[in-house]
């Protein structure tokens, strides 16, 4: 059975779409080969920056041949019935079979599809693949109309086994299939013939290309690793640069270089992120100093001087652009140290959204929110206020503007400098948390305070304008910011009704032009609030089931926080009292639900033990009458985990009693008291929560 | 006077890598033409790139273009920033298939040893807003330095490239201090060190430099200024509006060419509004599109005339 190879070489494959495109190509390819009835034993793929490249081992010679019969018209039947027969199955009348069957004679047609050489099937599914490729952008070159992600020069496409290798022919736009590719663009040989994978991959070696980004990755990680250490200095570890730099190489060369003097200074995150985003360099960290001291480059080949000219050259680039951070912080540091209103005033011209007016008005009431929040979550209202209108000053700075990403920490970093407390200075960077849920949570009160009101105001005003998230749209993404506000209020224990925090920011929007005049608006957004706390709980853990039954005692809003009920609930359910009073209390409300539907009244009052007949019933009476209290004490005082041990107490009555009495009994007014008695059960359990949305 | 000619493979001087690179590029079929003589922010505001990029009529061209960026101003403090820069462009449609290599060949031409420098083509998709174009290639880096940009244009005034232009941007300054090996841009030899006399680029441009740094930032008038945007505006539309026959002469004379001057006046207009400050976030986004529209509105014109479609006159 042959082995197929193909290499598609083009002009150089941005980074960070090689690994999406070699699955791409594995797939469609083994895909068309397999539904055209081509198997294959196993399929590798490899990408450098000039070439996808897919190995096919043990590929079937030819698609085997399909027998089909096709049952036709009776024999005898009108001619144009019989001819459209012949059409569509390919033949002529002497290769039809007559047959007798029931209903007579019938013909039959015997079709054969035989099987095609792989060469054949190769060349339409590689062309198919080739021009339906689904890059995420694509181009034309020169005089054509062919789209590929950038010019695409070669296309190898073999198949060999023991007899020899042989080029699979085709020809697209003018590009022919062959044997040959050539290696790296400065240190390879030029072009040269292959005979099957493994003689391609050790001629591409010799060529200095490494084929598997793999390997590339994993030779720059340990380089960079032992250079560093060397000199007693630790590589920050980035997965994504590392995919990303080998993307750009296909004969990596590691270097290490220094970082002058002037700029060791600047914060680490500046060094760090310029490196990155403009070098794609690797910082360096000397972990006696936690500065970043030196920088990791990797270069494409090898040179005389041993990479002296290009590190010198990359260091030279380094400087020019720290030169530029420089600029900008130090400008940034003046404006600080000069009270950074100038930022602030800025921010008035500053768009937040057509509709909700310019960041300066929208921190004015993320201040304002800011301060009302402050007592619930133990922060000073002055202090909290300041750090509102602080927070997002850096918008404004240099570094911000050339460094988005640095929003909030380069805040931290300048407001020492205009004199604000620490504080202050912490909520700028921690305001914008939680942004993910593995993202950590503030817990300083000032931080949590702006974070909330940030986060409520972005809210509340989106609702305001009716512009809610919807299916996968979520431009300004809010479920995030609503995920935000639930796993501040949990993490900080904040014992507050959400009310108490929304109501004040959806105040701010009131009788505002952009606003609607909606009064469902609160409910809608409690709504939504609801289903986000849903999500968070069914992540931390809890059973959906056990998680409505409890929410669903809340009208619109989620309060109180429920994650201790939901808590004890769960637990209390999963042992063997919980599991059975669940049992008892489904039965005596089927039993209840149905007495009720049948004689039209709800039970609820009057269940009196002077009509009780039975010793398990006097005991469940007295049960109740015991636990009753306490139980509706303990949940008023939040105290679920002794709430559950009252239902505990219950099991065991519960039990006996199904087990003793029939409810149904010939005595009217013995079956009322029973049934005003089950009702007992019901009420208390369902104080607990909707034990009818539990499951099992 | 004379001074001997530099026989060496690296050159000597700002201007000897801009003669080197004339010299090649003529060597390989371009058009040597001259900078456009207007403001622009770069060389592909040159109608050599911008309108003969669209249209079936091949053409292959080189020019430097002094191009200015207004934002870019450093007072000449800056080791590389300046607010006024030359920029070398290629055009070349279509786009040849060994484009690459003759850039190469570019860069060994002005003194760079393949051999020795780590050359890449780093992911970088090129976009104007402000010309309704955009085209996929890459910076192309030299030991991490990026001396150029390399794109194919896709689509330029709204209109797709049928044929495809292959362009080429050399930041001129940048390459040549990585070249002659200087650090800052103020001490670069502009002509041969060893002339009589001797000039360095500070010489020629540090106290231009100040001067329209001082002038962008703080000085430039800007109610005249945004008077100037509207004018140019309103200019291009009124030249466009024209009928295609010219009544004095009887011939078919379609204005792309002063409409479009109009076009990259308010262009430029624009960028000194930005560097004074004075556009916000949402305006700046409805300048840019003013701006488009002229330039879309002048390649509708351009599509038209002779230049693109290659008829004869």
């Amino acid at each position: 059975m042959p082995d197929l190879l193909i290499e598609l070489f083009s002009e150089e494959i941005p980074a960070r779409m090689q690994a999406r495109a070699v699955e791409d190509l594995k797939k469609r390819v083994t895909d068309g080969l397999v539904a055209a009835g081509l198997t294959y034993a196993h399929a590798s793929s490899f990408s450098t920056p000039r070439r996808l490249t897919l190995a096919l081992e043990g590929m079937l010679a030819e698609s085997p041949t399909i027998r089909e019969e096709r049952k036709g018209p009776k024999v005898g039947a009108p001619e144009k019935a019989i001819e459209g027969f012949l059409r569509g199955a390919g033949l002529t009348m002497d290769q039809l079979e007559e047959r007798d069957t029931p209903k007579g004679a019938v013909y039959f047609a015997m079709i054969e599809k035989p099987g095609r050489p792989a060469a054949e099937i190769v060349a339409e599914v590689l062309e198919d693949t080739i021009r339906n490729f689904p890059w995420p952008k694509s181009m034309r070159w020169g005089k054509g109309a062919l789209r590929w992600v950038r010019p695409l020069h070669s296309i190898l496409c073999i198949m060999s086994d023991e007899a020899g290798t042989e080029v699979v022919p085709m020809d697209i736009d003018g590009i022919t299939s062959g044997d040959t590719t050539e290696g790296h663009r400065f240190m390879g040989a030029g072009r040269f013939a292959v005979t099957g994978f493994e003689d391609y991959a050790a001629k591409l070696k010799r060529n200095h290309v490494i084929l598997s980004a793999e390997e590339r990755a994993e030779a720059i990680w340990a380089d960079a690793q032992n250079l560093a250490f060397a000199q007693g200095l630790e590589v920050v570890d980035d997965k994504g640069l590392l995919a990303e730099v080998a993307g750009l190489v296909e004969w990596p060369v590691t270097l290490m270089g220094d970082i002058a003097e002037d700029f060791l200074n600047l914060p680490p995150e500046v060094l760090q992120t310029s490196m990155k985003e403009h070098q794609k360099f690797f910082s360096v960290k000397n972990p006696k100093t936690g500065r970043i001291e030196k920088f990791i480059t990797v270069a494409n080949r090898e040179t005389k001087d041993n990479g002296a000219t290009i590190l010198a050259g990359n260091q030279k680039v380094l400087f020019a652009r720290l030169s530029d951070a420089k600029f900008f912080w130090e400008n940034d540091v003046r404006t600080a140290k000069a009270g950074a209103s100038e930022w602030i005033e800025k921010l008035s011209n500053v768009t937040f959204h057509n509709k909700l007016g310019s960041q300066a008005e929208r921190i004015d009431r993320i201040a304002a929110l800011a301060r009302e929040i402050a007592p619930i979550v133990g922060a000073d209202a002055d202090l909290a206020e300041k750090a509102a209108r602080w927070a997002k000053a850096d918008l404004s700075s240099e570094m911000v503007y050339e460094f988005p990403e640095l929003q909030g920490l380069m805040g931290r970093y300048y407001a020492e400098f205009a004199g604000h407390p620490a504080e202050v200075a912490a909520a700028a960077t921690e305001h914008y948390s939680p942004l993910g849920p593995s993202d950590d949570v503030p817990t300083a009160p000032v931080s949590v305070a702006v974070a909330l009101a940030d986060k409520l105001d972005l809210l509340t005003g989106f609702w305001a304008i009716d512009e809610k998230p919807t299916g996968s749209k979520d431009p300004f993404a809010l479920r995030r910011a609503a995920l935000g506000v639930i796993r501040l209020v949990l993490v900080n224990n904040i014992d507050h009704s959400l009310e108490g925090i929304l109501d004040p920011g959806l105040a701010a929007h009131d009788g505002k032009p952009y606003s609607r005049p909606d009064e469902h608006t609160r409910f809608e957004l409690m709504g939504f609030f609801l289903d986000r706390y849903k999500v968070v709980l069914r992540d931390m853990g809890y059973k959906h089931d056990i998680v409505d039954a409890v929410l669903s005692l809340q009208t619109g809003d989620v309060l109180p926080w429920s994650n201790a009920r939901i808590a004890s609930l769960q637990a209390f359910l999963s042992t063997d009292d919980g599991e059975n009073l669940l049992q008892g209390f489904k039965r005596a409300n089927n039993i209840l639900s149905q007495a009720e539907d049948k004689d039209g009244v709800e039970y609820s009052y009057g269940a009196d033990i002077k009509y009780a007949e039975d010793d398990a019933e006097k005991a469940l009476f007295a049960a109740l009458d015991k636990f009753e209290a306490p139980i509706a004490e303990a949940i008023l005082g939040g105290d679920f985990a002794a709430a559950m041990a009252g239902l505990a107490g219950l099991r065991a009555p519960i039990d006996a009693f199904f087990e003793a009495v029939q409810v149904n009994s010939d005595n009217e007014v013995v079956r009322r008291n029973r049934l005003n008695l089950l009702a007992r059960i019901r009420t208390l359990c369902l104080s607990v929560a909707d034990l009818t949305k539990v499951e099992g | 006077m004379t001074i001997s000619a530099n026989t060496d493979s690296k050159p000597r001087s700002f201007q000897e890598i801009i003669l080197r690179l004339q010299t090649y590029w003529a060597g390989k079929g371009c058009a040597i033409l001259q900078p456009y003589d207007m403001e622009v922010g770069a060389g592909t505001f040159h109608p050599a790139t911008t309108l003969r990029s669209l249209g079936q009529k091949p053409w292959a061209a080189a020019y430097v273009q002094p191009s200015r960026r207004p934002t870019d101003g450093r007072y000449g403090e800056n080791p590389n920033r300046l607010q006024h820069y030359y920029q070398y462009q290629v055009l070349i449609k279509p786009s040849p298939p060994d484009l690459q290599a003759l850039y190469l060949g570019s860069l060994e031409a002005i003194g760079i040893d393949m051999e020795m420098h780590d050359i890449r083509f780093v992911e970088d998709d090129w976009e104007s807003p402000t010309l309704g174009a955009w085209g996929l290639g890459w910076e192309v880096w030299c030991d991490g330095m990026e001396v150029s940009q390399f794109t194919y244009f896709q689509q330029v005034g709204g209109y797709d490239c049928h044929p495809v232009s292959g362009e080429l941007t050399y930041g001129l300054e940048r390459l040549a201090m990585y070249i002659l090996g200087v650090d800052h841009v103020m001490d670069m030899p502009f002509n041969d060190p060893n002339a009589p006399i001797a000039l360095t680029y500070g010489d020629v441009f540090k106290q231009t430099e100040e001067e329209y740094a001082r002038w962008n930032f703080d000085v430039a008038n800007t109610e005249v200024l945004l008077r100037h945007f509207e004018e140019a505006e309103t200019e291009c539309q009124a030249i466009l509006a024209q009928e295609h026959v010219d009544p004095k002469t009887g011939k078919t004379i379609i204005m792309a060419h002063p409409a479009y001057d109009q076009c990259i006046k308010a262009s430029h207009i624009f960028n000194l509004l930005d560097a004074r400050g004075v556009i916000s976030v949402t305006e700046r986004q409805a300048y840019i599109g003013r701006v488009r529209a002229l330039a879309k509105q002048c390649a509708d014109a351009f599509v038209q005339t002779r230049a693109a479609t290659g008829e004869a006159a």
